[in-house]
């Protein structure tokens, strides 16, 4: 399977990103083995309100990148519904017209309340893509909430796509999503409202930066009618130059592979944990105990672990 | 993490009318699967790589044109071409009686005419998941 | 003359004796009734119920303003509604024979059906039209197909209905260039264009450009037609697929005259006089099951425009703010199971649209929920018609259900509920808008899951399939459209081809290209491309470069 995906055949990426987002057995290995080859493709994250024009965008800018022919990637990522578990994934439909490039490959995801957080898959597919020679691969998802945020953060660059007149346009500024962008986009510019959203960036951006804000252009375009696209474009490029001369990009990228290992190490003793308890069966009596009055959240969980680390001597007495 | 269900409703050809492939979507998202939609207007070629670059395991086909003898056939033969054979493909929407037989015989699993309960729609999907 | 405060307390004293004594023992079968639409219905009304009473402001006369008892003083006492049937299939020869059919069994007005490649504005010959020639209607690529399809029909004689929306422009040319060669001038020629490209983007589908040349495209025909072809309705402003999709009887008429208002303002915008492109526009409804509430919201339909068109628009010619419309029975009603219920359905249907005050109708086949018509389901749809008209009695006076306190209260209803969405609407920023950010097609999947859910739940009975059920064997008596169509299709289109002067082509298309990239009426444009038999692909094609292709956004 490797060396398919390695050569970029569509269905191994396509059986290679469904066994990393199902936690399939092989997924570990198959991450190790496919680590060697990453590296070589940035990550564009691109996120925003519902509505905003996302997917368009990305239509446009898959275009762009074809045109210098680029390999691109797009993963797409919508919430699961969380009373049914199921998701309608539609994000793909403004972006079918690439459906049948080869050199185009478009996946949508859906959060499904990933133990791991959604991020983990995510950042795992962005694995089997780059091994598999994208060039580019851009993820997009609706910017609201914590799993959100950490899927934003995988990635090289961010652009924050906003609309005029959606009315909460203060609410996002605040929301923290601003500390998180790097290129600011108001679609829709031919809206009303949209060269005042685009002071009041502006705004929040310099009371936040020191530095000036150049480094974190405002854009302004409108995705329907391919407008501001090329411009938006050369501003992705620059700022992609610009990080990766001072370093930078090299740093984030470090700094992102510390929060992979401390989520995989969590995730693992976690894991370990529930060899020895079936924590989702057993959570539900400690909920009881502390809800009773029986015993104290710190106190029960420490005496658990105790307890864990005993068997664990214990084995490897036995052992 | 247990593997979920993907769909795939498509809708090949010129015809317009989505009212039937959302409501199924839709159903479909309620009984937990994760469906993938990808509008009107799609070619053959386009389903057959949405079906592979989502790895799905099912891919419904909404159509009320009449094309269905033409399109259906030919979406089949693009999935064995991409060695896809063990994606599972039905269809619905206005199909006479008379051209199911030929169609199951091209490789359409099954054909859901006007009327259908759901829930047949989904006990088919769930007789056909792989486990 | 009763008092309205005695009728009621002798309502409630009947409720507390006379009904109780029953209900104690027989419980009525639900708790709730509401019509098709969930409108609440009472167990009864009486003149207590009449929300705003005065007669002459609400009702008025036929004719007259507001409209609500019809848009003609003598209704069907004059003339009985057109009886037209949408038809067409195949090849224009084997249409016009249908047609021919037709207009000899008793049909008084032609509707002709296009292929969808032929409504997406792409030739026969194209990659997308695989499958698809000739199947839904009858496949035009260019004038040759349509001298075929009008063969030996006279058109200062026939008045025509074309189902054609963002290619109306080529068809209207096609048209017209038949005409010039029967000898028959344009002022002469009547009949509709459907013309409706907002309800294309969230109901039907078979859309080409955005939103903004489209409509440019539908004001230069207004525009045109006021001149040229002052008897032809240059647009069907349609809320029957609207309903189609799945909305409620008020979704139906609140989107279908949002439509309206938008496209009053875009003619508005270019220059024209409302007074007179107001008279020319006219409206496309669908018949669903649920007979009283379908009578009245025609009528509430009619109050509304008329409001609309005066207090709204400043019409000050009345028969510019008549609401005059098509009918068709809802086909999304009828089933594959036990197809010969479909007729009695139908007929229900037809009452509606009658009792309706509709100006012309069609009325689906048996057949619908299994592929096209055959020629024997077709004359029993038309007989339907005509059995109404004739035998039922309810022609004989004009809306016959006037002062019924039910229908006068749901008139009532059904009128402030689509003021409300009309308000919304326009707090959206308009219906354009409002489709831009899916409201409207959020709507209408809204209501399209709820009824099918009814359905599914058995709540809605739908005779013969979630009840009544039989095993039964499949008709086999379907029609059968053949499948070399697209071959002799693109046979003959070759033909054309070669047979054309291909310089006058290629200059009357580039003509069309420059006057697109301007502002200038293209209709004349379009006209001559169509007399040098350019065909309806290549002459999209130029609007397509110019203008882009709509993509759909809104999922679900």
């Amino acid at each position: 399977m490797l060396d398919k995906i390695i050569d970029g055949n569509i269905r191994a990426v396509s059986r290679a990103i469904s066994l990393v987002e199902n936690d399939g057995q092989d997924k570990e290995a198959l991450i190790d083995q496919l680590y060697p080859h990453c590296g070589g493709a940035v990550v564009w994250g691109v996120t925003g309100p519902p509505g905003a024009g996302k997917s368009t965008l990305v239509d446009k800018l898959i275009k762009r990148e074809r045109a210098r022919n680029h390999k691109v990637a797009v993963i797409a990522v919508d919430p699961s519904s969380p009373f049914s578990g199921g998701a309608i994934l539609g994000d793909r439909l403004r972006m079918q017209r690439h459906a049948t490039d080869p050199n185009v490959f478009i996946r949508s995801m859906a959060s499904r309340g990933h133990l791991g957080g959604v991020a983990g898959a995510t950042s795992d597919a962005i694995k089997v893509f780059d091994a598999a020679g994208f060039d580019v691969i851009i993820i997009e998802t609706i910017g609201v909430g914590q799993t959100e945020v950490e899927i934003i953060e995988i990635s090289d660059i961010v652009l924050l796509v906003l609309v005029p007149g959606m009315g909460d346009e203060i609410q996002a500024l605040k929301a923290g999503v601003m500390e998180i962008g790097d290129i600011f986009i108001i679609n829709k510019k031919d809206h009303h409202g949209a060269d005042k959203l685009k002071t009041e960036v502006e705004y929040v951006l310099n009371l936040k930066d020191t530095k000036n804000s150049e480094s974190n252009p405002v854009v302004m375009t409108n995705a329907n009618l391919d407008e501001g696209i090329q411009n938006l474009h050369n501003n992705i490029y620059d700022y992609l130059e610009t990080i990766k001369n001072n370093q930078q990009l090299k740093a984030n990228r470090k700094k992102r592979l510390v929060s992979e290992i401390k989520n995989i190490l969590t995730a693992k003793m976690v894991e370990q944990f529930g060899k020895f308890v079936d924590i989702n069966q057993e959570i539900e009596k400690w909920s009881e105990q502390i809800y009773n009055g029986q015993t104290r959240p710190y106190q029960l969980i420490n005496n658990k672990i105790k307890s864990f680390i005993k068997e664990l001597q214990k084995n490897d007495i036995e052992n | 993490m247990a593997k979920k269900t993907r769909i795939l409703m498509a809708k090949p050809g010129l015809d317009g009318h989505d009212r039937g492939a959302k409501y199924i979507a839709r159903a479909l998202k309620d009984q937990g699967y994760e469906v993938i939609y990808t509008g009107i207007r799609q070619t053959p070629e386009s389903i057959v790589q949405t079906a592979l670059q989502e790895d799905v395991d099912f891919v419904g086909l909404s159509l009320l044109s009449g094309a269905h003898n033409e399109l259906f056939p030919k979406i089949v033969e693009l999935l064995r071409e991409n060695d896809a054979e063990d994606i599972i493909v039905f269809g619905g929407g206005v199909i006479p009686e008379q051209d199911i037989p030929v169609l199951k015989e091209k490789g359409v699993k099954a054909v859901f005419t006007p009327g259908t309960p759901i829930d047949e729609v989904v006990d088919f999907i769930e007789e056909h998941t792989k486990t | 003359m009763t008092d309205k405060k005695e009728i009621s307390r002798e309502k409630e004293k009947w409720e507390k004796t006379t009904l109780k004594k029953v209900t104690d023992r027989f419980p009525e079968m639900k708790d709730e009734f509401t019509t098709g639409s969930w409108l609440p219905i009472k167990r009864l009304y009486t003149p207590a119920d009449r929300k705003a009473d005065n007669y002459l402001e609400n009702l008025g006369f036929p004719g007259q303003y507001p409209f609500t008892r019809g848009v003609q003083p003598t209704m069907y006492r004059g003339r009985y509604w057109t009886m037209r049937q949408y038809a067409g299939f195949g090849t224009a020869k084997e249409t016009n024979e249908r047609y021919k059919y037709l207009l000899d069994q008793g049909q008084t007005g032609l509707s002709v059906a296009f292929d969808l490649p032929t409504q997406i504005g792409i030739d026969s010959d194209h990659s997308l039209s695989i499958g698809e020639v000739g199947k839904v209607g009858v496949a035009i690529d260019s004038l040759k197909d349509m001298e075929l399809l009008f063969e030996g029909i006279p058109l200062d004689k026939v008045s025509t209905s074309m189902t054609i929306n963002a290619p109306a422009s080529v068809l209207l040319a096609f048209y017209i260039a038949v005409a010039e060669k029967q000898g028959v001038s344009k002022d002469q020629l009547r009949g509709t264009l459907q013309n409706d490209i907002l309800k294309e983007y969230v109901a039907r589908g078979t859309y080409i450009f955005p939103p903004e040349p489209s409509l440019r495209l539908i004001t230069d025909i207004f525009e045109y037609c006021g001149k040229e072809v002052p008897k032809f309705n240059t647009i069907s402003i349609s809320g029957y697929h609207i309903r189609e999709a799945g909305s409620t009887a008020v979704q139906e008429v609140a989107f279908t005259i949002a439509d309206g208002i938008e496209y009053v303002k875009a003619a508005l915008d270019a220059g024209l006089d409302i007074n007179k492109f107001g008279r020319r526009l006219s409206f496309f409804f669908n018949a669903h099951n649920d007979l009283m509430e379908e009578i009245a919201k025609f009528r509430a339909a009619r109050r509304i425009w008329a409001k609309i068109m005066k207090d709204k628009f400043g019409a000050t010619n009345e028969k510019a703010m008549r609401l005059r419309f098509h009918t068709q029975t809802g086909g999304s009603t009828l089933t594959a199971q036990q197809p010969n219920n479909n007729i009695v359905r139908v007929a229900i249907q037809t009452l509606a649209a009658v009792l309706g005050g509709t100006q012309s109708l069609h009325t689906n086949s048996r057949d619908e929920a299994l592929g096209l018509p055959t020629e024997k389901s077709v004359q029993i749809a038309l007989r339907t018609q005509q059995i109404v008209a004739e035998e039922s009695g309810v022609t004989n006076t004009v809306d016959p259900l006037a002062g019924s306190y039910y229908i006068e209260n749901l008139t009532d209803t059904i009128e402030e509920k689509v003021f409300e969405y009309l308000d919304k609407i326009e707090e959206l920023g308009g219906m354009g808008q409002a489709i831009e950010k899916g409201y409207i097609q959020k709507q209408i999947q809204d209501s399209a899951y709820k009824y099918q859910r009814e359905i599914e739940e058995k709540e809605r009975v739908v005779v013969g399939v979630n009840k009544y059920q039989t095993e039964e064997e499949p008709p086999d008596d379907i029609l059968k459209v053949d499948p070399e169509l697209r071959n002799q299709q693109m046979d003959k289109l070759e033909k054309v081809k070669e047979e054309r002067d291909s310089k006058k082509v290629q200059k009357s298309l580039q003509s069309l290209e420059k006057a697109a990239a301007s502002d200038e009426n293209l209709m004349p444009y379009i006209l001559e491309a169509a007399r040098n038999y350019a065909t309806l692909g290549e002459i999209c094609d130029v609007m397509r470069n110019e203008f882009g292709e709509y993509q759909e956004s809104i999922v679900l």
